[in-house]
């Protein structure tokens, strides 16, 4: 009976984990200059789960994860993650949110001076300021074998392929452990052989890490395996919420020329 | 006219600004703790091992020249015997210091700029921001305190290397002693030669290493953005070398004289 009370406790904390709204944006206004990026974003991202920005390119998808990040500053509204508006954090605080925060930069980002391994080591040993060389060695290991690269642990970013590189992006990235996972564009780029696996990865490490995430792309099939809704974007503003299947079916013309220009 | 003058004088202003803001994180994350000892390390083969080659052969063809170019003067005057003391006066207080600083500045403040400005256009230092690291403490303020501490010393071994030129050219035509000659250099050489030309080549390295990482880590994000970050540090380093030595010269005869 007590073990049958755990499960049902269980099942209970489950549901109000995915229940709880992790990153909160009403009314997100970014201009630059004359240019208005952001109108009107509205956005409720809820633990566990993968919503995708879909959009054309120089839409402003990206402005709205990079004022998450705290990258960029919003001219108005509201943004909280966990609760905590981003707008009045100081440095320390913005420092402390962006651990539980990971971004996947388009390019992959990795820190070209250094090796794969030390591109992994980096976020351990600065900002978990972890010591124990068997400790970070394992979590080294852990995350590569993740991606499926673990022999390219000494080898240099140069000398990697654009797959790979975001596929070490995606594991420097997941090292630290993010409760929430940013990507931008992480298929661009790429053949549609590995964007496909690209795509399946992302899905792999969510379930695998239990991370909540944004997923800015262009790319249906990405969007196909990645979301648990997605979301449109034109001009500055969501026009279209729902599931991959529904908004194959929407009536907006919009939406309805995006899906299909991309078949 | 008037209307384009207002945006320019702003900018600069702002650009003022913005160094302010700069050089104030620089000085936070110096005592934030946590120095990044072995990034310092690398910092310094990179900037100081890395470009002794070149401050050496510039110091000794600098010493070699400044001989010739003097020696027919001197023999005018009958003041042959003076030519080891006016190079190592020369060297030490100006040229050696002014010199290697420029060689810095063109060698140093451009990589610093190439390659902070090349992390930024690929969106490296926004990652390490976004991961909770401190790009600042990890890129800036090690490679700044490496200029700083690299500059004074191949200023000084420049100069050595810059009397040992000299040391060559009067032999060209005469005839010295290694031991006289540099008796004779040492021995014109007073301690109030020696602080102010080291100080001020601490200030030059700052400068160099603070311009080289301003105008990197502030690039904008294209391509074309590396190059103007490279060349604007070389430019802006130079002229501040310039304007930090004039100072130095003026505090200098203030102090002493």
């Amino acid at each position: 009976m007590a073990e049958k009370d755990d499960i049902a406790v269980a099942d209970q904390s489950e549901k109000v984990d995915r229940n709880e709204v992790v990153i909160h944006i009403k009314g997100l206004k970014k201009s630059f200059g004359d240019k208005e990026v952001l109108r009107d974003i509205n956005l409720d991202l809820k633990r566990g789960e993968n919503v995708v920005v879909l959009g054309r390119s120089g839409q402003g998808k990206s402005v709205t994860i990079q004022c998450i990040a705290g990258l960029l500053t919003p001219d108005d509204g509201e943004l909280d993650v966990f609760g905590e508006p981003v707008t009045e954090m100081d440095e320390d605080e913005l420092k402390q949110l962006r651990i539980k925060l990971g971004f996947l930069f388009q390019s992959g980002a990795l820190y070209d001076s250094m090796t794969v391994r030390e591109n992994l080591e980096f976020p351990l040993t600065r900002v978990l300021k972890l010591k124990d060389q068997q400790e970070i060695d394992q979590r080294v290991e852990e995350v590569l074998e993740g991606v499926g690269l673990l022999d390219a642990a000494d080898k240099m970013p140069s000398d990697l392929s654009g797959g790979m590189r975001k596929r070490i992006g995606l594991a420097r990235t997941l090292i630290v452990k993010p409760e929430i996972m940013l990507y931008d564009e992480p298929t661009t780029g790429l053949d549609p052989i590995t964007s496909r696996e690209i795509s399946e990865l992302i899905l792999n490490m969510q379930r695998k890490f239990k991370t909540s995430s944004i997923i800015i792309t262009h790319d249906l099939e990405c969007a196909k395996i990645t979301a648990d809704r997605v979301l449109v974007m034109n001009d500055g503003e969501y026009i279209a919420e729902g599931s991959y299947e529904e908004l194959q079916a929407s009536d907006n013309d919009f939406v309805r020329s995006f899906f299909n220009e991309q078949k | 006219m008037a209307e384009q003058a207002i945006p320019a004088w702003k900018k600069w202003l702002e650009g003022i600004g913005e160094q302010g803001v700069f050089f104030t994180r620089f000085v936070r994350n110096i005592f934030a703790g946590g120095f990044e000892w072995s990034e310092f390390v690398r910092q310094c083969y990179e900037i100081g091992y890395k470009s002794f080659t070149l401050v050496g052969i510039t110091s000794f063809i600098m010493g070699l020249v400044l001989i010739l170019q003097l020696r027919p003067t001197m023999v005018d005057f009958g003041a042959e015997s003076m030519l080891p003391r006016t190079l190592s006066i020369a060297l030490i207080r100006e040229i050696g210091p002014v010199i290697t600083a420029i060689i810095c500045a063109g060698k140093i403040a451009s990589s610093i700029g190439a390659e902070l400005g090349s992390m930024k256009v690929t969106e490296q230092i926004d990652a390490m921001e976004v991961s909770g690291a401190n790009p600042v403490q990890y890129l800036v303020v090690t490679r700044i305190i490496a200029t700083a501490v690299m500059v004074p010393l191949l200023t000084m071994i420049g100069d050595v290397i810059g009397l040992f030129g000299g040391y060559i050219a009067i032999n060209l035509t005469d005839d010295i002693s290694f031991y006289l000659y540099f008796h004779k250099c040492i021995a014109s050489i007073e301690f109030i030669d020696l602080i102010p030309a080291f100080v001020k080549t601490i200030f030059f390295g700052f400068a160099i290493g603070f311009v080289g990482c301003y105008k990197g880590y502030n690039s904008n994000k294209g391509t074309e953005s590396v190059g103007i970050a490279a060349n604007s540090a070389v430019v802006t380093a130079s002229l501040w070398i310039f304007v930090i030595d004039a100072i130095a010269v003026q505090v200098t005869n203030l102090l002493y004289y």
